[in-house]
Parts: C-alpha cells; structure tokens; sequence
C-alpha cells in the first residue's frame, strides 16, 4: 500500500459526485482518503501497527496504511497513518443553525445605529467564570481588533467595556445594570472538562433571576463554541471561530431593532 | 562588541532610568507587608497541614492576625512570644490556634532578643533544607549535568498529578530540559495554596507542596535514566507568590514565573499587593537558586508585537532592576520576550531575529526565555509547525536561554503527549542543524535588523522617561504595558496589605537576600 510514490491501486469506484453519497477527497472523486495521527497506549512493534491498522479499519476506513510510527515514550506508540473511508455523508441533507444577520462592517454599523437607533448602544464584555483569557474578548472588544476588523471600541456609535478575563458572571451584570447596557458578552476560551457549559449555564439562570434575560441581548463566543451551542444553553447566539466584532455588532444592533419593532 | 551596532551608551541610559523607576517601588515596598507575606513566614517556620475545615494552617494563623488588627506586627513576633509562654513549637502553636485554644495575640510581649533567640534555630533549621535542596541540584548538574542552552521547555496542563507525571518523564525521554506544570485556570486568585496531592484541575493540575514533592521526586529519576538533570517550573504569581516561593525552595523547584506585573496586568491583582509579594518571593527565588520568569511575552498577545516591543524591553529593564534589588543574579533572570507578530507581515521574521539578538546583547548574562507564537496561531497546525520552526531558529541563531516549545495544537487542546514529541523534534532538529549560525552570521549595516533594533531600544528610552517622571503605579493606571489600565487601589488583593509595625521582625530578608 504505502510502497513507492505511485499509488497502484486499482480505482474501479465511480468517480461521479454525488451531493447525496460525499466522501472524503484525495486526489480523486470518491476515492475516501482520509489522513490521521493518534497514539496507543502500548509498546513499539509489529503488533502495535496491526492494532494501529484494525482501529482505522473500525473508524470505517479501507486498506489502512500506516507510513510512520514511533514509541514516545516506553509504552506509548505514536502513527501517521492514511486509508479510505467508506462511509457517506449526505449533504443535501444538512440543516445547521446560524446567526442570521446580514454582516456589516464597522461604518455600516455606524450608520445602521444612527439611522434606526439614534442614540450610542452600550456592550459591556469579559471573559466569564474561572477563564483566564483575554485573547477572545480582547479580539471583540479592543480597539485594534484582531486580523483585520476593528474592535466595538473603535465604533463611533458603540460604548464598549471590556472587563477582562476571571470576571464573576455576578460582577457581569452588575456592571451591565450600572451602565444601562443593551447587550452582555461573554467570551469562553478554556473547555476543558465543559467548564464553559457550567459556566455559561449559570449565566443564563442569573439573568433569569434578574428578570433581565429579555432585557438585554446576551451573546456568547469563543473557538468551541457554536451557534447551535449557544441557543441550546438560553443565549441568543453564539460565535465561534472565524467571526469577528462585525459579526457580533452586526447582529445586536439588528436584534434590538427587530425587538423595538415587535 | 554588539553584531547588531547598538549604541551601549544608549543602553546604559535606559538602564539608569529603569532603576529609578524600581528604587522608588522598593522605597515603597519595603514600608509594608502582606497576608501572604506572613504565611509564607509561617511555612519558612514549619507551619504547615490544614484545618478540620481543609483552611491551611498558615491561613488559620495569619487570617487570626488580620482579624483583631494586628497584622503589622507580623506574625513572627506572635509566634515567638507564644513559643517562649507555652515552650511548644511553631506547628503545635498553630494547631492550637485552629482549634481556638490559644489566641497568640494576647500572650505577654518578651523583650525582643529572647524573641529573635527563640526563632533563631528554627530560621537556621528551614534555611538549611533550603540549602540541602540548593546543593542537591548543584550535585545533580556536577555529576549528570544538564542539556545544551536554549533549554526545551514544555507544558504539562492535565489537572491529575499522577498523569501529569507520565506526560512530563515521556518529555524529558524525548529531550525536554525544563517540565512546567501549568496551573488549574483561576489559582493565582485564590489566597491560600491548597494541600495535598490533587488529581482534578481546569486548563491544569494545582499547585501544591505535595504536588511539587511528587513531581520533583519523577523528574529525579527520569533525569538519573536519561543522564540529564530535568528542572522542574511551576508558577510563584498570584496572591499567593511568596508562599509557593518558599514551597518551591523547599521541594527543590528550579524554574518560577515570577512576575508582580503579569498578575497586575493580567490577572487583575492590586499593584501594591502584588509587589511586595514579589520582593519577598524574589528573595527566596534567589536563595534557592532558582530562575524566575517574567512574563513580557504577554504584553503582545493583547498589543501589537510590532508596535508594542519596546514595551517588552522597557518591562524587561524594570524586571531586572526589580530583580537585583531583592538579591537575585542576573543568570537567575528569565526575562521574558517573545515571537508574536503577524505571520502574514513582509519581513517579519527580520524584525523577530533583530528583537531577539537585542535582548540578548543587553541583558549578556541573564537566562533570557523566549516564548512561541500563540496569537496568530489558527488551528491550521501544519503552518503552525512552521511557525514554530522559524521561532525556533531565532531561538538557536540568537542563543537564548530559556525555549517555550510552541505546539501544533496551540489554540486548539492543551498539547496531547504526541504534539510534545513533534515540537522537541522540530527544536532538536533545528537546534542541531543550525547550531553555530549566530557566530557565522554579521548583521548588514544600515540594513532592516540594525535599524529595527535601534529603533526599538530609542522608542524603549522614551518610554522609560515618561515612567521615570510619573512613577511605575501611575503608569501602571495610564495602560502603558499590554493596553490594559489597571487602578491603584482597585484589582483583587488589596485587603491583604498593610504597613509594618513597632514589632514588625522578618529576619529572612537579612539572611536570604542576595546570598547565593
């Protein structure tokens, strides 16, 4: 199999795609390829590779190849491996909930807020619960933003407030009360152990308790989370990776004008 | 003779302003203690265990102190006042505290050199095994020694000690030098160091002192198969710094991130609080031989790494300054730095090796450690191997001191057991292949790396002046450092300071500063 540079195997598959039957793709319609690593808790050797070749063969790959292994440490085997999936996947099938908000970018932000708002609209932010990190919330928040988009500091018509990281989800919104705020946000960059469903979980119940659960919009993100996570958990959306502060002005000020407009 | 022209005269400026800066913090920091302060004296006396209630004992005394008001006289002099009244021991005095037999404040007051009599043999006893442990590792790097410089520094993060354990000896048998055991996420907020082994933790295992016992104790006999003394980092920051100071100097640590300004900017911990916490845990850093690291890196995960360097060099002079007035040697300074700019930037990697190459030449002597990229690292672990690769060959080209291994994974999973062996991999690979490009390689005149130095080192002295003239705690209020503003009087901590009083003794300072 992983002989040579030349793959010679025989492709008597059909080579058509078909939305409805997707599988992974090589260099070849259909032809499965899929490349992974792991490591198996078990010493170097013939037979560890074999195991290393039945455990793809039970994730549902086809001649499975293992092109290197090595023991990291005594008892720990570590694979590079390849083989073909056999399992398909329907794709014109697939339903995945999104934040529906047409994006814009900062001016036009701006300018949605001024002509359907007329006043500036307040976000306050942090990094909830036990999480230490900035890098999310300071990636929304601050004025430089991150790649490329601005943060809501820089907008004109946007008062932002950044409470950092390690803010209990209580001082949250306290200072959303204080400050009057239209919007919570809340960043969660560690997962470990699903410490941010805990977490975010008991943010929802005290904005219910509050009673301020329909009074400010609450908006969740981080690399784990997901938009579908976030309307499960009681948020009004969530943001995961790749979304920036457009994405999230953009559905806020666009939510609290469908609701002024309800 | 500086490859890269730097004028030292210019260094020699900024120096002097950085250690203005430190001497009017130290003027200030030595008026005051701190509940941690005292608790770490509790432990430098034997003081250790905990409760019925699991509160640690050092807690139970100090917490007794605060409580009737009497903090600033310092918990020594209460022990040792109970001591001579009762004859029993500073452990047993504070078991009798908890159990509320004994209030230390209400016994008679004794003159003060029966007091400092009656510590005296406990203080030397406590220095002595602080010392053993000193020795022990000089022995270990006498007879087994230790890896080539920059050291292969890796992360174990999975909240079980005992898995902690199997993930740090795999390192070592692949080649790391230094094993750092991340803290659980939100420690540096707690005020008192949890007891006992641990096998639960978020994002990290807790430090504890018989966490540090145990991992000390796998790292020995790793370091005796592989014929390489393994260090051991944990983190001496938060509310607790001085007191895993002396866990740390007790248990043989050999690496401490040890920054007041990390948790200041970062943590959100009281300025004042925290930098008198520091001197104290930097006096024992450096009795105990260990490096401590500060945390620069982190400035420019939040601010720009290609506008903010000078930041990183100015917090690095003020470290240093901070450093050497609490006794430690400018080898035992890990001064933090770090590779952090866009990867997408024309030249970048100039302005990487340019910055690198400065921090060596104007701090020769110190263990600089370098730190990976993190915030331009995407998920897309096939470029963040290479990311990691150019980092790495600064790393070598520029002889730094101390190597945090960035990993493929970064930003996605605290690394698997297969990341480590990827990342020594890339680094020894690299290390080797390259090793003596630093003595082949002369920096252009006039070219982009001088010129970006220069740069650097002339906007770091501007910035440095407006310190010098406003004072650190007020700079500190204005955002200089990482874009964040942090209050004087605000942040987590507080409470916990007050100025020593008439009776106010801590012979440690005498007997541990600056003796190394």
């Amino acid at each position: 199999m992983s002989e040579g540079l030349y793959s010679m195997e025989a492709k008597d598959f059909d080579k058509t795609l078909d939305l409805t039957k997707i599988k992974p793709y090589g260099d070849t319609m259909n032809d499965g390829k899929v490349q992974m690593s792991f490591t198996l808790p078990v010493p170097c050797g013939a037979e560890a590779v074999e195991a290393a070749k039945l455990m793809m063969k039970k994730m549902g790959l086809e001649n499975p190849s293992v092109v290197y292994y090595k023991e990291l440490t005594p008892g720990f085997t570590f694979f590079n491996c390849y083989g073909s999936c056999q399992h398909t996947v329907d794709y014109t099938n697939i339903y995945v909930p999104k934040v529906e908000s047409n994006v814009m970018d900062m001016y036009e932000t701006d300018e949605f807020i001024k002509e359907n708002i007329g006043r500036k609209v307040v976000i306050v932010g942090a990094s909830t619960g036990t999480d230490a990190h900035t890098v999310g919330i300071d990636a929304i928040m601050n004025m430089k933003g991150y790649a490329g988009h601005y943060g809501l500091e820089r907008y004109e018509m946007i008062d932002a407030y950044n409470m950092g990281s390690q803010v209990p989800n209580e001082e949250l919104i306290a200072k959303g009360i204080e400050l009057n705020a239209d919007a919570l946000i809340i960043s969660q960059t560690v997962t470990q152990k699903d410490v941010h469903i805990q977490n975010l979980t008991n943010m929802v119940e005290l904005m219910e308790a509050e009673g301020l659960r329909d009074k400010m919009i609450l908006v969740c993100g981080g690399p784990r989370i997901t938009h579908e996570l976030a309307k499960e958990l009681g948020f009004d959306a969530g943001f995961g990776m790749n979304t920036y502060a457009d994405d999230v002005a953009s559905f806020i000020v666009a939510e609290m004008v469908k609701r002024n407009n309800k | 003779m500086s490859k890269l022209g730097l004028d030292f005269e210019k260094v020699a400026q900024a120096r002097k302003l950085a250690k203005n800066i430190a001497d009017d913090v130290q003027g200030f920091v030595e008026q005051y203690t701190t509940v941690a302060v005292e608790r770490t004296l509790c432990r430098l006396i034997g003081i250790d265990g905990v409760d019925e209630n699991q509160v640690p004992l050092p807690n139970v005394v100090v917490d007794t102190l605060k409580d009737k008001g009497v903090l600033g006289e310092g918990v020594l002099f209460f022990i040792a006042n109970a001591m001579i009244e009762t004859g029993k021991n500073p452990q047993e005095i504070a078991e009798l505290v908890a159990k509320g037999e004994l209030d230390i404040t209400k016994v008679v007051t004794k003159d003060s050199k029966k007091i400092a009599d009656t510590l005296q043999p406990i203080i030397d006893e406590n220095i002595n095994k602080i010392r053993a442990r000193r020795n022990r590792r000089e022995h270990y790097l006498n007879t087994i020694g230790e890896g080539p410089k920059p050291y292969l520094y890796i992360i174990v993060a999975t909240g079980n000690i005992y898995e902690d354990v199997i993930q740090a000896q795999a390192g070592a048998r692949q080649g790391a030098d230094v094993i750092a055991v991340i803290r659980t996420t939100g420690q540096s907020l707690l005020d008192y160091v949890p007891y006992g082994a641990t096998t639960e933790g978020f994002g990290g295992t807790f430090a504890t002192q018989e966490n540090f016992r145990i991992m000390r104790k796998a790292l020995d006999e790793v370091g005796e198969e592989v014929g390489r003394y393994i260090r051991l980092c944990n983190y001496c920051s938060g509310l607790c710094m001085p007191e895993i100071a002396a866990m740390g100097a007790l248990e043989g640590l050999d690496v401490m991130l040890n920054d007041a300004l990390y948790g200041i900017l970062f943590r959100d911990i009281n300025m004042q609080r925290t930098l008198i916490d520091q001197y104290m845990s930097r006096i024992i850093n450096g009795f105990a031989g260990v490096i401590i690291n500060t945390g620069e890196d982190n400035y420019l995960t939040t601010a720009d790494a290609v506008e903010a360097a000078h930041t990183v060099l100015a917090s690095d002079l003020i470290n240093e300054q901070l450093a050497l007035s609490a006794g430690l040697k400018e080898e035992q300074m890990g001064l933090g730095h770090a590779f952090e700019m866009d990867p997408e930037l024309e030249n970048g990697f100039l302005y990487e090796l340019a910055q690198a190459q400065m921090t060596r030449e104007i701090f020769p002597k110190a263990t600089l450690k370098y730190m990976p990229p993190t915030k331009f690292m995407t998920g897309n672990i096939f470029r963040g191997h290479i990311q990691d690769a150019l980092f790495n060959m600064i790393g070598i080209w520029t002889n730094q001191g101390i190597q945090l291994l960035g990993m493929p994974t970064e930003a996605i999973h605290t690394p698997f057991m297969s990341d480590r062996y990827l990342s020594i991999e890339n680094a020894k690979y690299i290390f080797n292949n390259m090793r003596s490009i630093g003595d082949e390689m002369e920096f252009k005149a006039d070219g982009i790396c001088r010129n970006r130095a220069k740069l650097v080192l002339d906007n770091t002295i501007s910035l440095l002046e407006d310190i010098n003239k406003e004072g650190l705690f007020t700079a500190l209020e204005k955002g200089i450092f990482g874009d964040v503003k942090r209050p004087k009087n605000g942040g987590k901590g507080l409470q916990g300071v007050t100025m020593k009083g008439e009776n106010y003794i801590n012979p440690f300072v005498e007997l541990m500063k600056g003796k190394n």
